[in-house]
């Protein structure tokens, strides 16, 4: 009996900024954009509430891909919280890849809350990108996986 | 006595491994580990390695039980407990006491079945040391390096080891693996043993004078002026207990994995701040506290409670690999004889 | 150095400018000082050393001395000062409590270079020009000192102290130094061979937390890693993954606050070239957001607490990756 290989679907967790991407992924569920369900989405109340530690435990915790979205860079709520974010995450980002972990498990967007569409567009390509990759291995904890 | 000569030593270890899994010291770029032994691993010429020989029988984490959570039910699942039979090659008389002072704490009553699971599997062989380091004091401790315990003991001179069962289980696994070994005389290793002692006789820390370390001197010890001082510099760090082949103490944890717990031990250190954290609070809050503790453990308590022997063998890790150089050899000039 | 250090910290003393003296305490062989407050001059002539083993960057200890009543004298190598100023930015070092005597420096000597050069049994080092004459169990042996220099003192950034109420030595110049050579080495590696050398360096990691506790840039009050409420709290690595979180959360935390002095790699008892992961922090913050020395003043915003408007996009790493 030939069996069926499972497709593999990889588990995204998106921070959202509170007032920008969330609403902007509000905006695709209201507008019926698709965007695939195996995204998790997080509210946070700014990009830059986004510790390391988020990042690295969303991957502890059987995440494959972590991605951070917040206002555009002039329009935080918070006047500068996403600059900050935007240093932040770039050293993140690059200490994860001088680890050898891939680095097309992380990304960055400013999505706006009226981006709806964009919302569902970076999404769509990015849960794309983290399939080709595969499942997360090089950042796992074998102890969270389900046997 | 047996012997084997030491450019055709890999034979003994094939042979050792081809019915047991067979660990040894082997260089590496950041100094000697134990290793698992494959084609091609060489031994280690190097004194001891890094880390401890009790990683073997007392691991750094250890998996206790699992717990599975349906619904209402709880399923506890007992993990498989390794049954390898192993032979750990090359550890030095210090470290082979070490499992002695290990056992008395593991295999009283009540008996730790992890520890005493892995001891039964394991057998030791013990080599003579060679070259003894100036951070060597197991002599103090009624050690002799050049009569070194464990199932097997062995000497090597300049080009062969000789090898002599301590135990039945020493003298099972050398008929395992007669085939490679010859017979040699039972006085062939005593040019080596003079070697090594004549150098032991040199060592700079040979003497301490441990007089002082009494129970009934307790109270003393505990209050003593010195204690601040030797601890003002101490970071609270955990590299003396864990490279250590006597420390023992442990945390257990549960971990939630998100679909069920695992319950695991980790080793722990009462360098640590959290160590004595419990419901009412933390009873040792400066590093002095801590740093005593440590010390009149292994000098004081331990000793007390086991005939007084000492929960330290002189290994001299913690004098290579403290990063301040506060170590067990200061506090007892400090503390010991004159001082008492 | 040793003698002028005394003498100059008896004076202090005497005059009443410090109450106790920072430095090294003596210890049983030639290599192994410990770090240690002098409250007397007698205390001082005892056991008061400094040499080439003197290694230990006493700027951490600070943080807590200054919370004491008088002044404290310290005495610190360059690189030490870099941490003072870093503490000093930080209001974690009342520096009006510190008298510092900068000390000229070319360099520290690492014992398991020696080690590692077949001296076992070390019972006594001599320094000779530039040579050290060791005495071991097993016979006198000459050595170059440059040959057993400190990995962090081969590459070193600067020998110019950064700050001083007086000097003794000689004052030095920032050096232009190699030292990011291996961590370009490591960027222009194939992320599966980076991957494979950081799982070897990090597995061997036992968690003692020294490369933390000695950290000058590592002052909070209580870690997240102590934290039992933190859900990151452990005492040992039960799983690869939390070798890899301690390590990375540790670098991200001191990054553009790390002075890179090398104390983490040098306490490290597995060997562990944790430098590298703060050198990369402070690589890529060269390269991204301008060149940053973190402790060269006292009052300018750190890169991690500042930012402009057109910084570049964390897509960035993609960009200029290897492979």
């Amino acid at each position: 009996m030939q069996v069926e290989k499972k497709e593999f679907k990889p588990t995204i967790v998106a921070f959202c900024c509170n007032w920008c991407s969330y609403a902007g992924a509000d905006l695709s569920g209201t507008n019926r954009l698709n965007y695939p369900a195996n995204v998790k989405i997080i509210r946070v109340p700014c990009s830059c509430r986004v510790n390391p530690m988020f990042v690295l435990r969303a991957f502890q915790r059987g995440a494959d891909g972590v991605i951070i979205c917040g206002c555009h860079p002039g329009d935080c709520h918070y006047t500068t919280g996403n600059y900050y974010a935007r240093r932040r995450m770039t050293l993140l980002f690059s200490m994860l890849d001088f680890l050898g972990i891939e680095r097309d498990r992380t990304r960055l967007e400013w999505v706006s809350a009226a981006e709806g569409a964009k919302f569902a567009a970076t999404m769509n390509d990015f849960v794309e990108t983290v399939t080709k990759l595969g499942e997360n291995k090089r950042l796992e904890d074998l102890r969270c996986k389900k046997q | 006595m047996k012997q084997i000569k030491l450019d055709s030593i890999q034979s003994l270890f094939k042979a050792l491994s081809a019915t047991r899994t067979l660990y040894l010291p082997v260089d590496t770029p950041a100094g000697a580990d134990f290793k698992k032994y494959e084609d091609g691993v060489l031994w280690s010429g190097a004194l001891n390695p890094n880390r401890s020989a009790k990683d073997f029988f007392f691991p750094q984490t250890e998996n206790m039980v699992d717990f599975k959570v349906e619904g209402k039910t709880i399923e506890i699942i007992e993990p498989t407990r390794p049954d390898e039979d192993f032979v750990v090659f090359g550890v030095r008389a210090c470290d082979a006491r070490s499992f002695e002072l290990l056992d008395k704490v593991f295999l009283c009553d009540p008996v730790d079945t992890y520890y005493q699971n892995r001891r039964e599997h394991g057998v030791i062989v013990t080599v003579c040391c060679n070259k003894p380091a100036e951070t060597c004091f197991c002599t103090n401790f009624g050690i002799d390096p050049t009569a070194p315990g464990g199932d097997v003991a062995c000497w090597q001179d300049d080009d062969t080891l000789y090898l002599q069962a301590n135990t039945k289980a020493g003298e099972a696994l050398l008929n395992s693996v007669a085939d490679v070994l010859a017979e040699a005389d039972d006085s062939a290793a005593d040019s080596v043993k003079e070697t090594v002692k004549a150098i032991m006789a040199k060592l700079p820390i040979q003497n301490l004078d441990l007089s002082a370390f009494t129970e009934d001197n307790l109270l003393n010890l505990f209050g003593s002026e010195q204690w601040k001082k030797l601890s003002e510099a101490c970071l609270g760090c955990g590299t003396c207990t864990f490279v250590c082949p006597t420390c023992q103490c442990y945390d257990i944890k549960d971990f939630d994995t998100g679909h069920g717990i695992k319950r695991f031990r980790c080793w722990d250190s009462c360098m640590y701040s959290e160590f004595t954290r419990c419901a009412h609070g933390n009873p040792r809050l400066s590093q002095v506290e801590r740093f005593r503790q440590r010390f009149m453990h292994k000098l004081v308590y331990f000793p007390a409670n086991n005939n007084g022997d000492f929960s330290c063998v002189g290994c001299g890790r913690c004098l290579a690999k403290c990063p301040i150089s506060m170590n067990i050899v200061k506090v007892i000039k400090a503390l010991g004889g004159a001082n008492k | 150095m040793q003698e002028a250090m005394i003498k100059r910290a008896k004076e202090l003393l005497t005059d009443g400018t410090v109450n106790r003296v920072l430095g090294w305490q003596k210890g049983g062989v030639a290599y192994d000082a410990t770090p240690a407050v002098f409250d007397s001059a007698e205390a001082l002539e005892q056991g008061f050393v400094y040499d080439d083993f003197t290694a230990a960057n006493l700027s951490k200890y600070l943080v807590k001395e200054t919370k004491n009543e008088g002044k404290v004298l310290v005495f610190l190598k360059p690189c030490d000062t870099y941490s003072l100023n870093q503490l000093t930015k930080e209001h974690r070092v009342n520096r009006d409590n510190v008298y510092v005597i900068g000390v000229g420096c070319d360099g520290k000597a690492d014992v398991e270079k020696l080690r590692a050069q077949g001296m076992d049994g070390i019972l006594g080092i001599t320094a000779e020009g530039d040579n050290f004459v060791v005495e071991t169990l097993y016979g006198n042996k000459t050595v170059a000192k440059a040959d057993v220099l400190a990995e962090r003192c081969v590459v070193c950034k600067s020998r110019k102290l950064m700050t001083y109420d007086e000097i003794l030595g000689e004052d030095g110049e920032v050096i232009d130094s190699n030292r990011f050579d291996m961590v370009e080495q490591l960027e222009n590696m194939t992320s599966d061979q980076r991957y494979a050398f950081w799982q070897n360096e990090l597995s061997r990691c036992i968690r003692c937390n020294a490369c933390r506790n000695v950290c000058p840039a590592c002052t909070c009050e209580k870690c997240v890693f102590d934290n039992v409420n933190s859900g990151v709290a452990n005492t040992a690595a039960a799983d690869s993954f939390e070798e890899k979180l301690f390590h990375v959360i540790r670098a991200f935390h001191v990054a553009g606050r790390c002075t890179d002095c090398g104390e983490c790699s040098r306490v490290c008892p597995q060997g562990i070239p944790l430098h590298l992961l703060n050198r990369k922090f402070i690589k890529d913050i060269n390269e991204l957001y301008g060149e940053y020395q973190a402790g060269e003043d006292t009052d300018s915003r750190g890169p991690l607490t500042n930012f402009t408007y057109d910084d570049c996009e964390p897509s960035i790493v993609h960009e200029r990756g290897v492979e």
